[in-house]
Order: C-alpha cells, then sequence, then structure tokens
C-alpha cells in the first residue's frame, strides 16, 4: 500500500506536464491565493471599519455564525449549476468555485480584524487622539498594528478553510490538487487519492506554517511578548471555525 | 417543495445518517477533550505542545482525510467509521484549547474555597471546576458542531450517504430541488444542534440565569 504510494508519487511522469504535480499545486496556489486575495481586499477594510466605529458588530458576529453553516459542497454545486451555462470557457469552471472560497473566507477575516480592533487598549487609543491624531492616524497606527495579531489569525484561519475547500472544488471542474482525488477515484487508482490527500495535508501545513512566520515578522515585538517590558496583548477571542489567541504558543 | 415532499422519506434517512455523523463526534470528542484539556491545564509545558498539536490537526482538508484515514486504519473507504473517526479528530482539534482555557479560567479563590471546604483534587475537579468552565467548553462546542455538519456533507464525494449525498445527486441530474433541500436540511440541522447545545448549558449552569453571570 505504501509502497504503492511512494511509488506513484515518485514516478518522474506524475511531475510534468498539465497534469503532472507542479501544475496542479500552481492552479491550486492560484485559485486559493486569488480568492484570499479578493476576500481580504472586501473584509479588511469592512472589518476595520466596524472596529473603529463600532457599528455593525451584532452583523458581523451573525453572518459569521450564519456564513459558518452554509455546506460549502452544495453551495459549490448550486453556483456551478447556475453559472456555468452563463458562462464559457475557463471562466465557467473558475468563477463559481471563486464565489464558493471568498464566501468562506470573509467571515473569518472580517471577524479577525474587527475584534484585532476591537480589543486594543483603550488606553492606547485615548493617547493617540490626546497626542492629536486624527481618526484615521488612530486607525493606521495604533489600531492596526495592535489588531495585526488577530488580523493574522483571521487570515490564517481563513486560508486553511479556502485551501481545504480549493481540493472539493475539484468536483466541479477545476483544477487543483483535488483533482488527483477525484480523477483517482474515478478510475479507482487508491495510490493517487492518497497521494493527493497528502500533497492537500502537506500543502496547508507549510501555508500555515509560512503565514505564522510572516505574522512573526510583521507583527510589533512590543505586543507578542518577545520584548520585556509590558504587552498591550489583546483579549482571547474567537475567529472562524479555529479558535486561536493571540498568544505566541498558538501557531 | 414538490419535490421535497415527494422525498420526505430519503430527507429524513439522510438526516438521521447525518446526526449520526456529525452528532456521535462531537461526544466522542469531547469525553476525549476532557481529559487531554485537563493535562494541558494540569502541567503546564503541555500546554503548548497539546493546544497546537491538536489544532494542527485541524489544518488537514476533510477530504484528504476522509481519503487518507481508511489508508492508516485499514478500513474500507466506504465505510462510515472513516468519517467518524475523522470528525472526532475535528472535534478533538477544536476542543482541547477550549477546555484548558476553560478549565484556566476558573478564578484562582474559588479553587482554594473549595479546597478549604475539604474538596479532594478528584471531587474539585467535577464538583467546581469542571461545572465553572461549562461555559467556555459550551461555546467551543458549539462551533465544533456547526463545522462537523457542514464537512460530513463533504463525505458524499466519496460516497458516504447523509445529508451531501443531495448535492452529488441534484448536480449529476442538473437539477436544483435535492441541492437546495439538502442546503436547507443542513442549515436547519446546524441551527437544531446549536439549540441543543445551548439548552443542555443552560440545564447545566443554573447560576448563571440566577446571578446574572457571576460564578
Amino acid at each position: 500500500m505504501i509502497q504503492n504510494i511512494v511509488r506513484w508519487l515518485t514516478d518522474p511522469e506524475h511531475w510534468s506536464g498539465s497534469e503532472g504535480i507542479p501544475a496542479r499545486l500552481g492552479e491550486h496556489l492560484w485559485y486559493s491565493g486569488l480568492a484570499l486575495a479578493i476576500a481580504a481586499v472586501l473584509a479588511i477594510p469592512a472589518g476595520l471599519a466596524i472596529g473603529h466605529t463600532g457599528r455593525g458588530r451584532f452583523l458581523v458576529v451573525n453572518l459569521a455564525g450564519a456564513a459558518r453553516a452554509i455546506p460549502s459542497l452544495g453551495l459549490l454545486y448550486l453556483m456551478v449549476l447556475w453559472l456555468f451555462p452563463k458562462l464559457s470557457g475557463d471562466v465557467a469552471f473558475l468563477v463559481p468555485s471563486l464565489i464558493v472560497l471568498v464566501v468562506l473566507a470573509i467571515p473569518p477575516i472580517m471577524a479577525g480584524a474587527y475584534a484585532g480592533v476591537e480589543g486594543v487598549d483603550p488606553a492606547a487609543r485615548d493617547a493617540a487622539k490626546g497626542m492629536g491624531m486624527t481618526g484615521s492616524q488612530v486607525l493606521g497606527r495604533v489600531e492596526v498594528p495592535n489588531a495585526l495579531p488577530l488580523i493574522f489569525s483571521g487570515f490564517r484561519s481563513a486560508a486553511l478553510q479556502v485551501i481545504g475547500t480549493t481540493t472539493i472544488a475539484a468536483v466541479a471542474g477545476t483544477g487543483g490538487l483535488g483533482r488527483f482525488l477525484i480523477d483517482g477515484q474515478k478510475i479507482r487508482e487508491f495510490p493517487q487519492m492518497v497521494a493527493g490527500a497528502l500533497l492537500v495535508a502537506v500543502l496547508a501545513l507549510l501555508v500555515d506554517l509560512l503565514l505564522a512566520v510572516a505574522q512573526r515578522y510583521a507583527v510589533s515585538p512590543g505586543l507578542t511578548g518577545r520584548s520585556r517590558g509590558r504587552s498591550n496583548t489583546p483579549k482571547v477571542v474567537e475567529i472562524g471555525a479555529l479558535r486561536r489567541t493571540v498568544d505566541p504558543q498558538a501557531s | 417543495m414538490t419535490w421535497f415532499l415527494d422525498h420526505l422519506g430519503d430527507v429524513q434517512d439522510r438526516t438521521l445518517q447525518h446526526v449520526y455523523l456529525a452528532g456521535l463526534p462531537l461526544l466522542l470528542g469531547l469525553l476525549l477533550a476532557l481529559p487531554l484539556g485537563w493535562l494541558a491545564r494540569r502541567y503546564k509545558a503541555l500546554y503548548a505542545p497539546f493546544t497546537a498539536g491538536f489544532g494542527l490537526l485541524y489544518t488537514i482538508p476533510s477530504l484528504a482525510l476522509f481519503v487518507l484515514l481508511p489508508a492508516i486504519i485499514h478500513r474500507q473507504i466506504l465505510d462510515p467509521v472513516n468519517v467518524l473517526v475523522a470528525m472526532t479528530l475535528y472535534t478533538v482539534a477544536l476542543l482541547v484549547r477550549t477546555v484548558a482555557d476553560g478549565l484556566g479560567a476558573v478564578p484562582e479563590h474559588v479553587q482554594q474555597a473549595a479546597t478549604a471546604m475539604g474538596y479532594t483534587r478528584v471531587k474539585r475537579f467535577f464538583a467546581v471546576e469542571l461545572p465553572l468552565a461549562v461555559p467556555v467548553i459550551s461555546a467551543g462546542l458549539r462551533v465544533a458542531a456547526v463545522s462537523n455538519v457542514s464537512i460530513v456533507s463533504v463525505a458524499a464525494i466519496i460516497g458516504i450517504p447523509q445529508l451531501g449525498l443531495f448535492f452529488t445527486d441534484g448536480f449529476n441530474r442538473d437539477f436544483y430541488d435535492p441541492i437546495v433541500v439538502g442546503i436547507v436540511a443542513c442549515i436547519v440541522l446546524a441551527l437544531l444542534f446549536d439549540v441543543v447545545i445551548i439548552g443542555v448549558t443552560r440545564v447545566l449552569t443554573p447560576w448563571i440565569r440566577a446571578t446574572g453571570g457571576r460564578a
């Protein structure tokens, strides 16, 4: 069993061409990255605005809860049936999946941004105002840097879900690593399915690790407890399905 | 709507299968997470490896886990046990941290009072610390319940019967009705799980209503 999987993974034929592992990996990263980018562009400003003004909090909390209950697989099939006849070419495959992935990614990213800003120590915010900063300066120079750990948490949570769900999108005809799982199942080639599953799991772990490293460099040392002195760490907040805190152990 | 009424039996069967596949792992996961969370709390050195390690389980995409597990636990790929195990793993992944944090949030003076009243460590855990941690644990359980209901439907891709089969059925026949019925059923089910957990939590924490939240 294991030998068959290793043989499949090490077969040079599976490492080249438009259906090889590098090409599928590239597709997977492209769909996931695009969806995350779109979701971040929409959700981060909205989350920051809600956290900064304190308005619309109720909406976000409920939106995040409701969105989590929607089964992605069902939404994906619905979108494909509805949009596929309306579009043509590669776009017809890409757009329905992309919508599902963006819908999936928005709630955790928005919740992270909003909770991060809301959790900023009021004393820090007041001090910034007292120093004469305008509203947008307070947001940009105090609230966002302080909220960064939770913004990252939300984004990482979204990234994991999107990478996992991009796999599922292969049932709707898109590329990506999910193809190995779906195609392998069609021709009853179990080693191919397992190899595909392994590749997705490894990819998810690597991306999470990479984002953890990025977070370490992006977040001010004063927040993470890596520098001496009092830290201004926001409280523990729940984001997405994966509960993360801002303490350094929560990798 | 007509489709729904014509297929009421199917909807019922698959809903029950879905309840079994998403619900049983919640209970099993909670039972496993309680001792693990307690250990993570009791021995500080275990906290980081436990919470981070079990958190890693959650990074494995569900479809990948459904395919990998049969190879690991030597089962047929269509065996529902794979889904039960996978969902239990996800539940544990979410709850270990929640249980550890919930137990950690029990105020020190409460624990000292219990000890002073003669509670042994075991009795203190079951009679004082665990009940006080219920609200936090239940919040984690609600998240796990909702995501379990959604993740179980993915198992339809490999052909395990539950509500997700309506998605694959409808898609293969280019037919909206089953998909819509499946989505609605999933959301209703998630809501029901949520209501049950909230209800049980209320029963277990009568002091929250009596004192307005003060323990």
